[in-house]
């Protein structure tokens, strides 16, 4: 469904992402990990068209994206929540959510509004609330629930853990699986690794922006290199 | 940011029946002293001499102490009486509070302007001290009453034929105070008479009759406009067939017409432009030079409405010239290119004249010799008798501008409703995140920034031949600054904030001759008064109230309150 190939990126001088390819395939979760400063980041706002590459390409269900505005990537079905959530702090809930279904053009955001509001309960409970006065996890729903409203075929998430409590952690997580089960395709920026690869069918690890190693979900959660350095055991 | 307390709740409680003996001393003082005579000279304001004998300015004193006493008595005894459902309709304390801080506001620039007027403090008669220390008491006594945390009249369902009944009067009552305050010369009484209703407008809202006004007229919004249109097409009827308010009043008008432009730059979009009075100019000179004026370089003199979308189009066209390669990097740029392209804007003017290049402008000396519009046979540079009132020349064009202005207003709050409207939301809000959720942000930038100045284009035309001749020198940085204050001072982002800050800004240097000099002054130290006390404007869209209050836990509770809304953001102009 999306794949890259020979990605790179700079901040001016700066090589954030040196020739990385990989690839999600459609229903898949694909998680990409690594330390601060990887390049996951850049990774993720490069394929939604928030920044330039120097050179590579990336292909979202069969079309070059690589020179598209940010806009027109949304409008083909790719949705990214951005690191930090950056939902709209004193905008309501229901402002933040439908902001989320701007690149529609259908009339069909009301059914998604439901279903949103079905995933997160807690949303429609404080509907009409500014978005600045919730918690880390619930603007984190908010964040997820916000990508979801441009009904993506594909959601790429920026470290959804972020900052959260562990319990909140769980469920998030959880919910992410619940949209796994949906047939989502997700791709996932975590540094928390084992939550992330207990959830991935594929991860790939980067290091200083090139792809270490990569393999099946669970064979990464065994690997010692992985175990060594992202779940701090020895 | 929290203010200094030196009143605490505390002491409220403890000192609060003082306190209100102490007002209602006040309020005493402040109905009966206007019996007294204020000034020894009658040039003063409008002749404040007599014993027994109150001039309208004082009048108005008593007005402020008699509903001072109204809030005072009315929470000591009429609250007690009433059944619990009804006691917390009216905030009487909170209402006590404004009216005593508006009523000394009012007898201090009473004093000022007396004190001016005539030379020296020395002219102020013992009637015009004890109205004062009146008001003194009253401030300080009422800052010990304990206010109520709200009024809860705004909750409360009215008929429809009360609401409407209010809407007349209240529309029919700005109507006679414009005519009066445009009549009034004297400065003095003019200020005077601009704190009272200043003082009268928060009482109400602070009482909360106007919590009342706003919930109750949201059922009858169009009723509301369609009043607030009939009573300003009523004006000039007023004004029997006299120019010279008219004038003032056209002038109002443009210069809210422009400001209502820049409000969907700056208010909508959040764009920082600081150069706006360009494109008005660009309107003008493109109006003046196909106006068919005999100082015109173009023969051509097509009809006015062509003239009209030529001069928005031309306008939009340097809109997307200099914004296109600056609405793509960060806001910054863009305010320091506005203000350079506002300069060379007028610059350029002054050298198409012949001599440094084509001659297009006539220079300096402007297009002079405009023809006055004829539509449809209308000719607007003559007197019309419109139901037995003479209709002068001025009040031709003001109807004209009226409708440029509904027309201004319907496309602010239909673009404010919409999906662009949405999108121009979150670039405000986050650029960055707004650009994620798939907004095209420089687009919709673009859209904002040529779009206003298509509608500034189509008023400089207006204006072109209101003015009879346009001159480089009409449209220097200072009127941007101006318009640019005007919608901040209003209220970024809202209708009505920007024309009642439109108005102010331009016909208080009109009534204030005297004051030209300190202009400046008196402008920048009401921007930081402003700022420091009022930042949303003095009429704020609900969210930007929240903007600047974030601290605020009540106001973020009440918005939380609100009724479900429909899945859509919330069109903050349409209030």
């Amino acid at each position: 469904m999306l794949e890259v190939r020979d990605l790179v990126v700079s901040y001016g001088r700066v090589r954030a992402v040196k020739r990385i390819s990989f690839a999600v395939e459609q229903g898949q979760v694909v998680s990409l990990l690594g330390t601060n400063g990887a390049g996951k980041t850049t990774t993720l706002r490069t394929v939604s068209g928030l920044h330039t590459p120097d050179s590579g390409e990336i292909w979202f269900d069969g079309e070059r994206i690589d020179r598209l505005p940010a806009h027109k990537i949304v409008q083909r079905g790719l949705a990214h929540s951005p690191e930090g959530r950056r939902i709209f702090p004193r905008l309501t809930v229901v402002d933040n959510l439908m902001l989320g279904a701007f690149a529609r053009r259908d009339r069909g955001a009301g059914a998604d509004l439901a279903r949103v509001y079905e995933l997160f309960p807690i949303l429609h409970e404080r509907r009409n609330q500014p978005a600045g006065t919730f918690s880390g996890g619930e603007q984190q729903m908010l964040a997820i629930g916000r990508a979801l409203m441009s009904r993506p075929r594909m959601l790429m998430l920026d470290e959804p853990s972020m900052g959260l409590s562990p319990l909140m952690m769980k469920r998030i997580m959880s919910t992410i699986a619940e949209l796994k089960a949906e047939g989502v395709t997700i791709l996932l920026v975590e540094q928390n690794a084992s939550a992330a690869l207990a959830l991935a069918d594929h991860g790939y690890v980067l290091e200083v922006g090139s792809i270490a190693f990569d393999d099946t979900g669970a064979k990464l959660l065994s690997d010692d290199r992985v175990r060594r350095t992202y779940l701090g055991e020895d | 940011m929290r203010r200094p307390q030196i009143v605490t709740d505390e002491r409220r409680r403890r000192h609060g029946g003082t306190g209100w003996l102490v007002a209602l001393v006040g309020a005493v003082v402040l109905v009966g002293a206007p019996y007294l005579p204020w000034a020894y000279g009658d040039e003063a304001m409008d002749d404040m001499t007599y014993l027994g004998g109150p001039s309208p300015t004082q009048f108005l004193g008593l007005a402020l102490g008699a509903a001072l006493l109204v809030c005072l008595l009315a929470a000591r005894f009429l609250v007690p009486r009433l059944p619990a459902a009804r006691r917390r309709w009216f905030a009487w304390h909170t209402g006590a509070s404004a009216v005593a801080t508006g009523a000394l506001a009012f007898q201090a620039v009473v004093v000022v302007a007396v004190a001016l007027e005539l030379g020296g403090l020395v002219n102020v008669e013992y009637g015009g001290w004890i109205a004062l220390a009146g008001a003194l008491l009253a401030f300080a006594g009422t800052r010990l009453l304990v206010p109520e945390r709200t009024a809860t009249l705004g909750r409360v369902h009215s008929p429809g034929w009360l609401v409407i009944v209010v809407i007349a009067v209240v529309m029919l009552g700005s109507l006679l105070l414009i005519a009066h305050a445009l009549d009034e010369d004297d400065p003095g009484v003019f200020i005077a008479l601009l704190v009272f209703v200043g003082a009268a407008v928060v009482l109400v809202l602070r009482v909360g009759l106007g919590g009342w006004f706003s919930s109750q007229t949201a059922r009858f919004r169009p009723v509301l406009v369609m009043a607030a249109f009939l009573v300003a097409f009523a004006f000039p009827f007023t004004q029997d067939g006299s120019n010279a308010n008219m004038s003032i009043a056209t002038q109002v008008l443009i210069f809210a017409a422009t400001a209502l432009g820049l409000n969907i730059v700056v208010g909508l979009a959040g764009l920082l432009d600081l150069g706006y009075i360009a494109f008005l100019g660009a309107g003008a000179f493109v109006a003046a030079i196909l106006s068919g004026s005999a100082f015109s370089a173009v023969g051509w003199n097509p009809p006015f409405i062509v003239t009209v979308l030529i001069s928005g189009v031309v306008a939009s066209v340097l809109g997307l010239i200099i914004g296109s390669p600056t609405l793509r990097v960060s806001g910054d740029y863009l305010a320091i290119v506005t203000l350079a392209f506002g300069e060379i804007f007028r610059l350029v003017m002054i050298n198409l004249d012949g001599n440094d290049g084509p001659d297009l402008t006539n220079g300096s000396n402007g297009i002079p010799n405009i023809p006055d519009l004829n539509l449809l046979g209308f000719d607007f540079g003559e007197p019309h008798v419109i139901l037995g009132v003479e209709i002068p020349r001025f009040a031709n064009y003001y109807f004209l501008l009226l409708v440029l202005i509904g027309l201004v207003i319907v496309v602010f709050a239909n673009l404010n409703r919409s999906r662009i409207g949405r999108g121009w939301v979150a670039i405000r809000e986050d650029e960055k995140a707004a650009e994620a959720m798939g907004v095209n942000v420089f687009g919709l930038k673009l859209f904002a920034f040529a779009g206003g100045a298509f509608l500034a284009g189509v008023a400089g035309a207006v204006k072109a031949h209101h003015d009879i001749s346009v001159t480089p020198d009409q449209y220097v940085f200072l009127e941007s600054a101006f318009l640019l204050a005007a919608v901040v001072l209003g209220g970024m982002g809202t209708i009505l904030g920007v024309l009642v800050g439109a108005t102010l800004l331009r016909l208080m240097p009109e009534k204030l001759r005297f004051f030209d000099e300190y202009r400046l002054l008196a402008f920048g130290l009401l921007l930081v008064v402003m700022m420091r006390f009022r930042p949303e404007g003095l009429i704020a869209s609900r969210r930007r109230q929240l903007e600047f209050h974030e601290d605020d836990e009540e106001l973020a509770a009440h918005t939380g309150e609100t009724p479900p809304g429909a899945g859509r953001v919330e069109p903050e102009g349409a209030r």
